[in-house]
């Protein structure tokens, strides 16, 4: 994070005023920004400045200050480093710069930006886990590949999950491939709020591959469900 | 580390507290929308327990009839978490849902990835909400994101109407019922209103064990009026889950400077940019905890921080770090307190850092359940028998629900 804007040059200034209009729009910006005292208590507080080039402080200035060209290079070089932790809400101020960030990667995604696809790589299986299925992560993916560094315990869990996990006394448990047993019904619900809140445009601007695999998945059951309308 | 003495804490405490609290009590609003005839607000069922929440306020936890809302990263990969939940409930009798109709909150992909929204999150929150509301069952949300991303999701279905309609059309559409539950608890909450039951049940003694705590970020970070404080806990200046249920339990709760620091989790940097938190979990945590309070056991009451505290520390130990302390849910605390197996139960072969010296302090003679354990292991092999059930792990059984 530098302090001056130096950067993306190449974009016009009026491109990025038109992202940070967008990020204004949300309705939950007024609610997450009051001002900064620059008391640093959200730095001190962020896991993510003890190891990033990252400042909470410095998100809350750009946006109070209105500046644009800063806010465009937080954009792209800074938001994905937050962790999300919300520590940064001990603002005396009673800002939510986490909230904020929160705000500003969904503007990222929704405009396909470099960054967010970037950050996006290597997540796409997540993404579809979550989206298809209605469970973030399930058994069948600790494989000894993903999580090398967690060490031969992972390879052990693989080896032995279909046993282990009928080894499990809560019936909806006895699953690999979801974090609990998921009824039809269910994921088709899931299918169709995702459909019915813009979410799959958003998937369509930061991965292609991934919309049309999810889209294919859906399709069909939504239809099936009577849910023709979307 | 050096403390402040309890009543000098308690006095500031009470020194400090506003005469009003400084934020507004958001389910009177939750009452007026229903009013209004725009939602059902789900009842807190009785019986209940009343808790003290941050500013002096009244929470009331169900004790039962309660809709079990499962965590993604507890059942899929720390599964005798959730199990544990479980098994505390039916050790008090307690009748339960442990629905097949329940989504996750999907929150931890949108703190990671962004790729949702908030009409998408109402949605999925409401959903599931109802889903509960028509089980007859009041829900309890195991996962500490969820349970933080739901509150932050009701302050906004209650400050913005628009997003209330738009959700409401949605619901309309999936023929569920727009219902908001009168309370938001965590399972936390409720393992510490019930405290006080499990050290009447418990058949360990626990006196000899050093224990840290982790509070998990979501909990007391989001919305941080509705967590549980407590005067006799830290003075009252910190939450008092899974701290109080330790100390009830006859175990030693100590101290570190780094209380506040989240895990290391991250979202999306626990699944694919592990550097940072192997070293934030290690470094800022484990180490910190070992220097300063040399712990036993670490325990925590949420997902993402039992599996970043527990999974990180393969590779400090590898780098020679200060590590190899334990990591467990209070509830798994808990249930091996009160005698629960620690592999048919707490499934604590799904852990990474090395346990069988805390359990050996706790007085668990873990080579003979490891011997049980590989009993059923071999049935289930040889297909003489296709689960373990609760039948074979000594629980009450309870009148109700789709796991019963």
């Amino acid at each position: 994070m530098t302090l001056a804007p130096n950067s993306y040059t190449e974009i016009p200034y009026e491109e990025k005023k038109r992202l940070f209009d967008e990020m204004r729009a949300d309705p939950r910006y007024q609610d997450h920004l009051y001002g900064c005292y620059e008391c640093g208590i959200c730095v001190a507080a962020c896991p993510s400045a003890r190891f990033y080039d990252f400042s909470p402080r410095k998100i809350a200035q750009a946006l109070a200050r209105q500046d644009v060209e800063l806010i465009y290079e937080q954009l792209n070089d800074d938001i994905w480093n937050c962790s999300q932790c919300f520590s940064c809400t001990r603002c005396p101020r009673g800002n939510n710069p986490g909230g904020l960030i929160t705000v500003m990667r969904e503007v990222a995604v929704n405009n396909g930006l470099g960054s967010a696809r970037d950050a996006l790589e290597g997540y796409g299986r997540v993404v579809y886990k979550i989206m298809g299925t209605g469970t973030q992560v399930s058994p069948d993916m600790l494989q000894p590949n993903a999580f090398p560094d967690w060490g031969p315990h992972v390879k052990e869990i693989s080896d032995h999950l279909d046993v282990w996990r009928r080894a499990l006394p809560p019936e909806t448990l006895h699953t690999t491939t979801t974090a609990w047993q998921v009824d039809d019904r269910t994921i088709t619900e899931l299918y169709f709020i995702w459909h019915a809140t813009g979410v799959m445009e958003m998937i369509e601007e930061v991965d292609e591959g991934l919309y049309e695999i999810l889209n294919d998945v859906m399709e069909d059951v939504l239809e099936d469900a009577g849910f023709d309308d979307l | 580390m050096s403390k402040i003495p309890l009543p000098i804490v308690q006095e500031r405490r009470e020194r400090q507290r506003p005469a009003t609290p400084p934020t507004e009590d958001i389910r009177e609003k939750v009452f007026e929308i229903e009013d209004a005839g725009e939602w059902t607000v789900h009842r807190v069922p009785e019986p209940y327990t009343e808790v003290t929440t941050k500013y002096g306020r009244t929470k009331k936890i169900p004790h039962q009839g309660l809709w079990h809302h499962k965590s993604c990263g507890q059942c899929g990969h720390i599964p005798g978490y959730s199990t544990a939940i479980f098994w505390l409930m039916r050790k008090l009798g307690f009748e339960y849902d442990d629905p097949k109709d329940q989504t996750s909150c999907t929150a931890w992909n949108y703190y990671a990835s962004a790729t949702s929204n908030s009409a998408a999150q109402a949605a999925v929150a409401m959903r599931n909400f109802g889903a509960a509301y028509e089980s007859e069952h009041f829900p309890l949300i195991h996962c500490g994101t969820s349970y933080g991303h739901y509150k932050d999701v009701r302050e906004e279905l209650v400050a913005h109407p628009h997003l209330r309609a738009k959700v409401r059309s949605i619901l309309d559409k999936l023929g569920r019922p727009f219902v908001m539950p009168e309370e938001i608890v965590h399972y936390s909450e409720w393992v510490y209103a019930m405290r006080h039951e499990f050290a009447a049940r418990q058949v360990l003694d626990l006196s000899e064990i050093t224990a840290t705590v982790h509070p998990a970020c979501h909990y007391h970070k989001l919305v941080v009026e509705d967590a549980i404080y407590d005067p006799d806990i830290y003075g009252g200046q910190r939450t008092a889950v899974v701290t109080a249920v330790a100390q009830a339990l006859g175990a030693e709760v100590a101290d570190y400077s780094t209380w506040f620091d989240c895990c290391g989790f991250g979202f999306r940097h626990i699944l694919v940019q592990r550097d940072f938190t192997r070293s934030f979990a290690t470094q800022r945590k484990i180490e910190v905890m070992v220097d300063e309070a040399n712990p036993d056991v670490v325990l925590t009451h949420d997902t993402g921080c039992v599996t970043t505290l527990d999974q990180s520390q393969f590779s400090g130990k590898a780098h020679g770090r200060k590590v190899g302390v334990p990591v467990m849910s209070e509830a798994q605390f808990a249930a091996l307190a009160m005698g629960a197996h620690p592999y048919k139960v707490c499934q604590l072969h799904w852990h990474n850092t090395e346990n069988r010296p805390l359990l050996e302090k706790m007085g668990i003679d873990w080579k003979e359940r490891w011997r049980e354990f590989e009993d059923e292991l071999k049935q289930l092999e040889s297909g003489e028998k296709e689960y373990v059930t609760w039948d074979d792990v000594d629980a009450e059984p309870v009148a109700t629900g789709s796991d019963s």
